[in-house]
């Protein structure tokens, strides 16, 4: 195989232009962001042109922002007490309550992430989408581009709620017949809503709400202090060595 | 003149042939299939939303209980995204080591498949002689991490411990004694090194006896040949991976397009089909089993010779051992800290791919920089090749669908997540 002599992002840039909304490489990997409109055209360019040729798609998932880059302990500061001991909610102290869990409203929720791969070049790429409506995420399906984005969006419309239009069959597809919610959206408690039990009075299933606390073990913390600086310099020693 | 109207069929999920809890409505004009709804999800555990609420290290368990038959590849892709988002690089003995467990789990798994596949098409004893090796593989990962299937073997920075320096020995009972005893043991006298090499030798005879059992077998062929076939076209459509795509005569795999662990430093070949039918897929797999069992041989040839550390020392992400642990001060808080918060792993978002048994096993990780990640997603080769069951399978007879959700090598587990 002959190295292309652009890199796939500088390509990319060259080809679409101002349709892309940004263009990163990190890791090695290269994502481009794709407002919905574009999304179609962009797609199938990619699919068809023949120094991309990305024809299959590997993934397909939504993702929620809401509350990234959010902790739940503060590590930064030093406060009189010393250190603060996890989130304080109306619970007792240190236990985690998830309903007055510290949520900050992002601008732009949902994305929708399609993860490329490209057999004959050999190449892989991440287009993401972010939804602009909030609470009615809308993304149009890939169904007709690949194929194999049908389950995907379907699983993705079951778990986040985003909807694609023009998908032939966007029902739900992970999640028990009758489920209420989109589960894995962050504010979607992780032990769920309600509950399953069999009544022996009524003689059938019956659903009730909840009866678990929601509780955390480990608090959500977020470092980038020095002790991590340190450490990458002792390593770097180590192997210097 | 009288109406003929087609009738709707609900196969599994307690259907021995649907591989687990796989329920799919079949409409039916008499024997042949119009359309096949699979339904999923009764195996759903949400496994990617209990993995943001989990410091990192403590979801590598999950990974072994997505693809139930493939344990340690599926581990191998989440590390994979771990390491790549923390920017560390495993020892090259730790490199050796995924590698050979690789290759091990894609036995395990092909002679799972090898053995359930002809269950399915009523060839019963190829099943029995695939459980014999795969009982004594399963051993390894016992001796090796003290589970025989949900390892939690591989670690960010390595693997969690070196190869065990002796095998566990199959002790006297009352059907197991004198000469039998001495057989069952004579391989498991020395480390597990030794107990890899006689396996290694052995091995290929037996896979000549499945073979023996099938690749000629006239009922096998009957049911196998020509059903179920997928053009290399839409194998890519389809998002097809593994020995799906490779079936249908399309050369990738991972291993040597996009090298990972020690691929590239391994002699191995890539088995292909020509026709994409369901004995073609069959072949490639037997063939991928004879391969792997090379690779094995290799890594346990290189592992012999180049004892090393088999996890980084870097505190932060790996911990201290437990002498350190006694007498020094450090080690203790870093093996505290850990523990209980866990390591936070640098901002950004990767995608980190392996060759599992079945297929690209990929992991997308989304990190804001906390302990937690913020965003899994799994992407399991099953999920892909069942959502293309009904284009497969429409214009089959019934009996046809079996065969071809055996050749698709489904497990719920990881379809359902």
């Amino acid at each position: 195989m002959t190295e292309p002599t652009l890199r796939l992002s500088e390509r990319l840039n060259a080809r679409f232009g101002d349709r892309l909304a940004a263009v990163r490489d990190a890791f090695g990997q290269t994502t481009i962001e794709v407002v919905p409109d574009n999304l179609h055209e962009v797609a199938r360019a990619l699919r068809d042109e023949r120094e991309l040729r990305f024809e299959v798609l590997t993934d397909l998932c939504a993702v929620d922002y809401l509350g990234f880059g959010e902790d739940e302990w503060e590590t930064s500061d030093v406060s009189d007490e010393g250190f603060s001991r996890g989130v304080e909610g109306p619970g007792s102290p240190g236990r985690f309550d998830w309903a007055s869990r510290p949520v900050r409203t992002v601008d732009k929720r949902f994305a929708v992430v399609v993860h490329l791969l490209s057999i004959a070049n050999n190449q892989r790429l991440r287009i993401k989408v972010f939804c602009a409506d909030s609470s009615l995420p809308q993304v149009p399906s890939l169904v007709d581009v690949w194929p194999a984005a049908n389950w995907y969006e379907r699983e993705a419309f079951d778990l986040y709620g985003v909807l694609f239009e023009g998908h032939p069959d966007l029902r739900r597809i992970l999640t028990d017949y009758g489920f209420v919610g989109h589960p894995f959206r962050k504010d979607f408690p992780l032990i769920g809503n309600v509950e399953v039990r069999f009544d022996p009075e009524q003689g059938r299933v019956i659903y009730e709400p909840v009866s678990i606390e929601p509780r955390v073990l480990v608090p959500r913390t977020i470092r980038d202090d020095s002790r991590y600086l340190q450490g990458q310099a002792e390593q770097a020693e180590r192997q210097g060595k | 003149m009288q109406e003929i109207r087609n009738y709707t069929m609900n196969f599994g999920p307690q259907h021995p042939a649907a591989h687990g809890v796989l329920r799919l409505v079949l409409e039916l004009d008499g024997e042949v299939v119009q359309r096949a709804d699979p339904h999923v999800g009764l195996l759903h555990r949400a496994t990617e939303k209990l993995a943001e609420s989990k410091p990192y290290n403590q979801s590598i368990g999950y990974m072994d209980r997505l693809d139930y038959v493939s344990m340690m590849c599926n581990e191998h892709g989440y590390v994979r995204a771990i390491e790549q988002l923390l920017g560390i690089e495993a020892p090259i003995r730790a490199q050796y080591i995924r590698t050979m467990f690789d290759e091990i789990t894609r036995v395990l798994n092909h002679l799972m498949w090898i053995g359930s596949n002809a269950l399915d098409l009523g060839a019963m004893t190829v099943f029995l002689y695939a459980f014999r090796e795969r009982e004594e593989l399963m051993d390894c990962y016992e001796a090796v991490s003290g589970a025989r299937m949900h390892a939690t073997y591989y670690r960010p920075g390595g693997v969690y411990r070196d190869l065990p320096d002796r095998m566990p020995q199959y002790r006297e009972h009352p059907w197991r004694k004198g000469s039998e005893l001495k057989r069952l043991n004579a391989w498991r006298e020395g480390s597990m090194l030794d107990f890899l090499d006689a396996f290694c030798v052995d091995f290929p005879r037996r896979i000549d006896e499945y073979e023996t059992l099938l690749t000629d077998n006239r009922i096998w062929k009957q049911r196998t040949v020509g059903i179920g076939v997928i053009s290399p076209e839409q194998a890519m459509a389809w998002g097809m991976s593994g020995p799906m795509l490779r079936g249908s005569g399309i050369a990738w795999d991972l291993r040597k397009k996009q090298p990972y662990a020690c691929y590239d430093k391994v002699d191995f070949d890539i088995p292909l089909g020509t026709n994409g039918d369901c004995y073609d897929r069959y072949l490639v797999r037997v063939e991928e089993m004879r391969q792997s069992n090379q690779i094995i041989r290799q890594c346990v040839k290189w592992l012999r010779e180049n004892p090393g550390p088999v996890m980084l020392r870097n505190f932060k992400v790996a911990p201290p051992s437990r002498a350190e642990m006694k007498d020094d001060m450090e080690a203790l808080i870093h093996h505290f800290k850990l523990f209980t918060e866990g390591y936070s792993v640098p901002a950004g978002e990767t995608y980190a791919a392996v060759e599992a048994p079945k297929g690209e096993f990929g992991v997308y990780l989304v990190s804001d920089g906390a302990n937690k990640p913020f965003r899994v997603k799994v992407k399991a080769p099953g999920f892909s090749h069942l959502a293309a069951l009904d284009d497969i399978v429409r214009g089959h007879m019934l009996p046809d669908v079996v065969a071809v959700i055996g050749t698709l090598d489904l497990v719920f587990g990881e379809i359902d997540r």
